[in-house]
C-alpha cells in the first residue's frame, strides 16, 4: 500500500490532512504535502476520531442467529464507529471452550476479514452455571480477550475469588455483572416510585451496589483488577470513587442508556425500555454523567443486546432484557457533548483509549506508527432512527423514531475503508 | 354523555364526570336487575369474548351475566385447555380472537400492563378484568358504586381504609385512584413487606397498626391474602399475619358510626377478615357482588353501544 492522504478533516478542532502508509499513521499535518503520487481521500470536513472499542456486546452467534449474527452485528459496529467489540459468552452453546471461540473468530474472518473485529469474552464458569471454572487458559489460547459470567453473576464468592486469581495468572481481566441475584430475583425494572405505581416487581439499586462492594473488597484483598460492567446507580459510583481513591484496581463501565434515560420512560410498559440493570432514577442519571466526566467511570460500552421484534411484542414482564446499541451509541453520546457534559476528547477516552488500555487492545492515538483505525464523524449530521437505518438485526431501542445528531460517515481499519456513508 | 373511550384499562384515564356517569348508568341497571325479567335487548347482535388467562369465578360470571342480560353473546375462553396454554403468545391469541370479529374482549391476565398491551394491538374494545398487580378498574368502580349508594353519592372527606397485601394488589391500586379522585382520604394498612416501594409518594396515609388505622374510618376494604406470600419470605406465617391484620369487631370500635365493611372476594375467613364481621350488618360484601353485575352492564353498554347513542336504556 502506498501513501494515503485523508484531506479536509479536523483533528482536535484543527483542520488538516492525515497521512497513512502501509496501514499505519505517519502524521497529521496542517498543510497538504507535495507528494503527487499519493492516493487522496476527501474527508469532507468531518472530524477524525480513533475507531471505537466496545467492551460489551452480545452478538448472539452461535445459537440465536434470529436475533443477530456475527456478520450483522459487526456491520452495525462498522456503521456505529466500533472497530473492535468484545462479545459476551451467553451464546448457545456457551463460549466456554476453544471450539466456540474459534467458531466466532472464523465467522468474523468469513464476513469481515478487514474488520471490524470481534474479541470473544470467555465464560468464567462452565455453561455460565457458576459451579466450576471454564478452561480459562484454553479460552485465552483460542483468542478470548477477557472473562465474564455476564448475565448470570457468580453467586458463590469463593468460586468468584478463585476465578479472579486464576485469570490473573493469564493476564486476563474478569468482567463482573454486578447483581445480587436474590435481591434482584424476578425484578423487571428499577424498584421505586414507578415500579410501585405500575405494579411491576422491582430490582433495587442495592442489588447492584452490594455486589460492587463485594468486588471492590475482593480486588483490594487480592490486589487484582476486576472490571465492573454496566454500572447504573449512584451508590455504586460512591463505592467506586472510594476504591479509586484507595488505588484499588477497579475499573468501571456504563452504557449510553444509563447516561440518557431514567425509569420515567418505562411508564406505559414500553418493552423497549426493559434492560438489566434497569433504567434508574433521575438522580442516578445525573450522577452517572458526573462520573464519566470525572473518570470514576472508565469506559462507555453499549451492552448491545439485540432481540427479534416478536420477542419484545409481549407484556412487559415477559419481554427479554436488552437494548440494541451499536447503531446509536456514538450519536447518543454526542448528545452529552452538545449538552456540555463531555467534550470530544472525553468521548475518545471513554470509548477508545480506556477500553483499549483495560483490555489490552490496540488504540490509535494518531501518532506515528499507530494502527490507522479511525472514523470520520459528521457531528452535525441528523438522522432518524428507523429499522432500515439500523444495521443491527435488533431494532429494540427506546430511541426508535427519534432524530439523532452526529453520525459516522466513514470507517477505516488498518488504513482501509471498511464502511462509508459518503 | 358521549362515550369516546375505546378501552377500559385503568381508573386514571376516566374523568370524574365519567366515573359519575358510570355510577348513574349503573343505578339504572340495578333497577333492571331487580325486575322479574332481567333481559333487555340493547346489545343484541354484539359479541363479547371473556378471555380469562388467570382463574376467576366472580368477575367472569359477573361479566358473563352482564353481557347476557344485555342480550349480547358472550364466549368464554379459559387459558386452561386453550392454545394459549400450548405456548401461543398473547399477541397471537388475541389477534386470532379479533379475527373472529368480537365487539369486545374482556381480559384477565397475570401480567401488569397486559390489558394496555392488547388494547394497542386490537381495534375492538378491551375491558380490563384485572392485569397483574396493575389495575382492576371494574372492581374499583363497583366498590365505588356500592359506597355511592350507601353514602348517597357523597364521598367528600370520607375515610377509606384498604387493608392487606397492597404491594401485589391490582384492586388496591385501582381503589386508591378511584377513591382519591372521588374526594376520599385513603389509608392503607399492611406489614412493610406487603407495601409497594415508596408509598410515601402515594396519596395515602400508611399504617402498620390496625387499631390506629381504623380510627374514624367510614369504610374498610380488606384484601385477600395470597397464601404464597409466606413461601416468598414476605411473612413469617399466615397465623402471625392474622394476629396482626385480621379485621375484627374490636378494631372497628373506634371507627365512624355505621362503618362499612367490604372485601373483593374470595375471602379467607379468619385470615384477613373475621367470619362474624363478614356476615355483620355493616358488611357490604354481597352488595358489592350485586353492584358488580350492574356496573359491568353499564360498562358494556357504554363501550359497545358506542357509535349508536340513540339506543336508550328502556325505561322500567
Amino acid at each position: 500500500m502506498g501513501l494515503l492522504i485523508i484531506k479536509n478533516v479536523l483533528l482536535n478542532h484543527k483542520p488538516g490532512v492525515l497521512l497513512i502508509e502501509d496501514g499505519k499513521i505517519i502524521t497529521f499535518k496542517q498543510e497538504m504535502p507535495l507528494d503527487s503520487s499519493a492516493e487522496l481521500y476527501d474527508g469532507r470536513g468531518c472530524r477524525l476520531m480513533p475507531s471505537l472499542i466496545d467492551a460489551h456486546v452480545h452478538l448472539r452467534e452461535p445459537g440465536f442467529e434470529y436475533k443477530e449474527s456475527i456478520k450483522t452485528g459487526l456491520e452495525a459496529a462498522a456503521g456505529g464507529g466500533f472497530g473492535r467489540v468484545m462479545a459476551m459468552a451467553n451464546t448457545s452453546p456457551v463460549n466456554d471452550n476453544a471450539s466456540v471461540t474459534e467458531f466466532m473468530l472464523r465467522k468474523n474472518m468469513d464476513a469481515h476479514p478487514a474488520g471490524p473485529f470481534v474479541h470473544p469474552v470467555g465464560a468464567l464458569t462452565r455453561n455460565l452455571e457458576g459451579r466450576e471454572l471454564s478452561p480459562l487458559a484454553e479460552l485465552k489460547e483460542a483468542g478470548c480477550q477477557a472473562l465474564s459470567n455476564d448475565g448470570l453473576p457468580v453467586k458463590d464468592t469463593e468460586l468468584f475469588r478463585r476465578a479472579v486469581e486464576y485469570a490473573s495468572d493469564l493476564d486476563m481481566v474478569v468482567i463482573d455483572h454486578c447483581e445480587d441475584v436474590y435481591l434482584a430475583a424476578d425484578g423487571v425494572m428499577n424498584e421505586g416510585v414507578i415500579s410501585g405505581y405500575l405494579g411491576l416487581k422491582g430490582i433495587p439499586s442495592v442489588a447492584e451496589s452490594l455486589q460492587v462492594s463485594r468486588d471492590i473488597l475482593l480486588a483490594a484483598y487480592l490486589d487484582t483488577p476486576i472490571h465492573l460492567a454496566h454500572i447504573s446507580c449512584e451508590e455504586s459510583l460512591e463505592l467506586i470513587a472510594w476504591a479509586k481513591n484507595k488505588s484499588i484496581p477497579i475499573t468501571a463501565e456504563t452504557c449510553p442508556h444509563y447516561l440518557l434515560w431514567d425509569e420515567e420512560i418505562v411508564r406505559g410498559y414500553n418493552t423497549m425500555t426493559r434492560v438489566n440493570p434497569p433504567l434508574r432514577r433521575k438522580k442516578d442519571v445525573l450522577a452517572m454523567r458526573e462520573a464519566v466526566k470525572s473518570g470514576i467511570i472508565d469506559i462507555i460500552a453499549t451492552d448491545h443486546a439485540p432481540h427479534a421484534a416478536f420477542e419484545k411484542q409481549v407484556p412487559f414482564a415477559h419481554a427479554p432484557n436488552g437494548i440494541s446499541g451499536l447503531d446509536t451509541a456514538l450519536s447518543l453520546c454526542l448528545e452529552l457533548v452538545r449538552e456540555g457534559i463531555l467534550n470530544l476528547d472525553d468521548l475518545v477516552r471513554l470509548m477508545s483509549v480506556s477500553p483499549g488500555r483495560i483490555f489490552n487492545l490496540p488504540v490509535n492515538a494518531f501518532q506515528k506508527g499507530d494502527q490507522a483505525d479511525f472514523i470520520l464523524v459528521d457531528i452535525e449530521h441528523e438522522w432518524r432512527v428507523t429499522p432500515e437505518e439500523m444495521l443491527s438485526m435488533g431494532k429494540n431501542t427506546p430511541c426508535m423514531g427519534q432524530t439523532l445528531k452526529g453520525r459516522v460517515m466513514a470507517h477505516f481499519i488498518g488504513g482501509k475503508e471498511i464502511f462509508s456513508r459518503f | 354523555m358521549n362515550w369516546t373511550h375505546k378501552d377500559l384499562l385503568d381508573i386514571e384515564s376516566l374523568s370524574i364526570e365519567e366515573i359519575r356517569h358510570i355510577f348513574h348508568t349503573s343505578s339504572r341497571f340495578m333497577e333492571i336487575n331487580s325486575r322479574s325479567i332481567k333481559k333487555v335487548p340493547i346489545l343484541r347482535g354484539k359479541s363479547v369474548v371473556l378471555f380469562f388467562a388467570e382463574p376467576s369465578t366472580r368477575t367472569k360470571t359477573s361479566f358473563d351475566m352482564a353481557a347476557k342480560r344485555l342480550s349480547a353473546d358472550s364466549f368464554s375462553l379459559a387459558s386452561k385447555g386453550s392454545s394459549f396454554q400450548k405456548g401461543e403468545s398473547l399477541r397471537d391469541t388475541v389477534l386470532t380472537l379479533e379475527a373472529m370479529k368480537p365487539d369486545a374482549i374482556v381480559m384477565r391476565h397475570n401480567l401488569s400492563g397486559s390489558a394496555g398491551f392488547i388494547a394497542g394491538l386490537l381495534k375492538c374494545s378491551v375491558l380490563n378484568a384485572g392485569d397483574g398487580w396493575n389495575a382492576h378498574p371494574t372492581q374499583a368502580l363497583l366498590d365505588g358504586f356500592t359506597l355511592s349508594r350507601t353514602w348517597n353519592d357523597d364521598f367528600q372527606g370520607k375515610k377509606v381504609l384498604i387493608l392487606g397485601d397492597i404491594a401485589h394488589s391490582r384492586v388496591a391500586r385501582s381503589d386508591i385512584k378511584l377513591f382519591t379522585r372521588l374526594g376520599c382520604h385513603v389509608r392503607v394498612c399492611a406489614p412493610r413487606t406487603l407495601l409497594p416501594p415508596c408509598t410515601r409518594s402515594w396519596p395515602v396515609d400508611v399504617y402498620n397498626d390496625l387499631y390506629k388505622a381504623c380510627l374514624g374510618i367510614d369504610a374498610v376494604i380488606s384484601l385477600r391474602l395470597q397464601l404464597e406470600r409466606q413461601k416468598a419470605g414476605l411473612l413469617p406465617h399466615i397465623r402471625e399475619y392474622s394476629t396482626r391484620f385480621c379485621l375484627k369487631q374490636e378494631h372497628l370500635e373506634s371507627a365512624a358510626p355505621g362503618v362499612k365493611i367490604m372485601h373483593p372476594g374470595p375471602m379467607n375467613r379468619g385470615i384477613e377478615i373475621s367470619s362474624d364481621l363478614a356476615d355483620s350488618k355493616g358488611s357490604l360484601i354481597l352488595d358489592q357482588v350485586a353492584s358488580g353485575v350492574a356496573v359491568r352492564m353499564a360498562l358494556l353498554y357504554l363501550y359497545l353501544a358506542r357509535p349508536k347513542h340513540e339506543q336508550e336504556i328502556p325505561e322500567g
